[in-house]
């Protein structure tokens, strides 16, 4: 599904990472520092590597040594970023539409639907981004991810900008995501009991370097 | 005794038209111009920066020759555009145009790029992880963002247009119903015996377009931090 063998200088920092995983939900599990979002933005493309491939189910999205970079909004990725990152100028409705307009895909009322359901977000449609709480913006942020049809969604921090018990609100919905849509994931978080719950795989990433990767069992 | 003659309107009007078309085909440039300066850094961007500012120190009157030997019947460019296009500027009021727009563009590039500058850029990668090439970004969410500040420019560069005076007269002369604007009606009336009173109206009216244009550019800018904030 994933695999990932780069090298990127980040001023006095490097970032070296090696792994490959078939897992449902891969979590990236590392302090802060440890280089985990410039990972994921090298997986999501906005980031470019200096050495080294990312293949991206089967697809080889950066190839460094052939030249390869394909641009992250060609890469069939969703990114959901921990302060969210919702259009201010759209409501709820048009941002979670963006994602399908820009990729030219046929309205799917279904999977809309569904999506919109396992959320909870039907009732927030016609709001503005500014009249959202925390935890509904990241559900929003969720659904737009979803509903551009990714391959692999990316989740960097979802939960690290909310207070414990807006975390406690949000994290089922992670949970039905995972057993429910389909999609594989890549979870970023440097909470333990987080990724206990979630990840299927952990990736554990220190100083910029991968130190331990299997289970879940790692994190012990 | 506020009874705007016709010679008073002909100036108002020509005023209006030439600050109307200078902004209109000024404003795709400057957001053109504001994006790659608050968006890419590039060689020479500070020279390139220098030059748009540059008709906002020079002496307008140097502007205004300048344009003359570029754009005249004689000019480099004049002539060509003369010759194929059958398009002439000199002593035309679309020179005048041409001369306020030139004036103008640095007021109507500044506001747009600041605002520019302020769109958090993050939320134009969230829109590429979205499938969105680089120009629907731009089109759906950079040029949205930025819209209150762009009319802000607009605005600014309008109110700076239709007062143009030195850059104009110098260019396209002062020929009534052709290139007499407001600035240039007044320059001949307050130059006349018994002017006053004509000069007089029309520094009202200058008045009132001028303070009426930036008002409206402030409120744009409101608009912009409200809109910003995604209330």
């Amino acid at each position: 599904m994933l695999r990932v063998d780069i090298e990127k200088q980040l001023g006095e920092f490097t970032l070296a990472a090696t792994f490959s995983s078939e897992g449902r939900v891969i979590g990236l599990f590392g302090a802060s520092g440890a280089g985990k979002s410039s990972l994921v933005n090298m997986i999501a493309g906005l980031l470019r590597p200096d050495r080294g491939t990312i293949v991206i189910d089967g697809e080889t999205v950066d190839d460094t040594a052939a030249g390869i970079h394909v641009p992250a909004w060609r890469r069939r990725i969703g990114y959901v970023f921990q302060d969210a990152r919702l259009f201010p100028h759209l409501n709820v409705a048009q941002n979670l539409d963006y994602g399908r307009r820009m990729n030219g895909l046929p309205s799917d009322p279904a999977q809309h639907k569904r999506i919109i359901d396992l959320l909870d977000i039907g009732a927030l449609q016609g709001r503005r981004p500014g009249k959202l709480s925390g935890g509904e913006r990241q559900r929003v942020a969720l659904g737009r991810a979803l509903l551009s049809k990714p391959r692999l969604l990316l989740l960097d921090e979802p939960l690290g900008a909310l207070d414990e018990g807006r975390k406690l609100e949000i994290l089922p919905y992670l949970v039905r995501l995972r057993d429910e849509a389909n999609v594989p994931m890549v979870y970023v978080s440097h909470d333990v009991a987080e990724l206990r719950q979630l990840a299927t795989q952990i990736v554990m990433l220190k100083e910029g370097r991968v130190t331990s990767f299997g289970g879940v069992k790692v994190l012990t | 005794m506020f009874e705007i003659s016709p010679a008073e309107w002909t100036a108002i009007l020509l005023s209006l038209r030439v600050a109307v078309v200078a902004t209109l085909v000024a404003t795709p440039f400057g957001i053109a111009l504001a994006w790659l300066l608050a968006r890419h850094d590039f060689w020479g961007k500070s020279f390139l920066d220098a030059v748009v500012h540059l008709p906002l120190v020079l002496p307008p009157v140097v502007t205004g020759y300048l344009l003359l030997l570029t754009f005249g019947r004689k000019g480099l460019v004049g002539g060509f555009l003369a010759d194929t296009l059958g398009i002439v500027f000199a002593f035309r009021w679309t020179g005048a145009a041409l001369a306020c727009g030139l004036m103008s563009f640095p007021l109507l590039v500044r506001p747009m790029r600041l605002s520019i500058e302020a769109i958090d850029r993050k939320l134009e990668q969230a829109a590429e992880t979205l499938g969105a090439a680089p120009w629907k970004v731009f089109f759906t969410v950079t040029l949205p963002l930025a819209l209150p500040g762009v009319l802000a420019g607009m605005v600014l560069g309008f109110a700076k247009a239709i007062g143009e005076f030195g850059a104009t007269i110098t260019f396209v002369s002062n020929i009534p119903g052709e290139t007499q604007t407001i600035s240039s009606a007044i320059y001949s009336l307050i130059q006349t015996p018994d002017g006053d009173a004509a000069a007089g109206r029309l520094v009202i009216v200058s008045v009132i377009l001028a303070l009426g244009a930036l008002i409206a550019a402030e409120w744009f800018a409101r608009r912009a931090t409200a809109r910003l904030h995604g209330n």
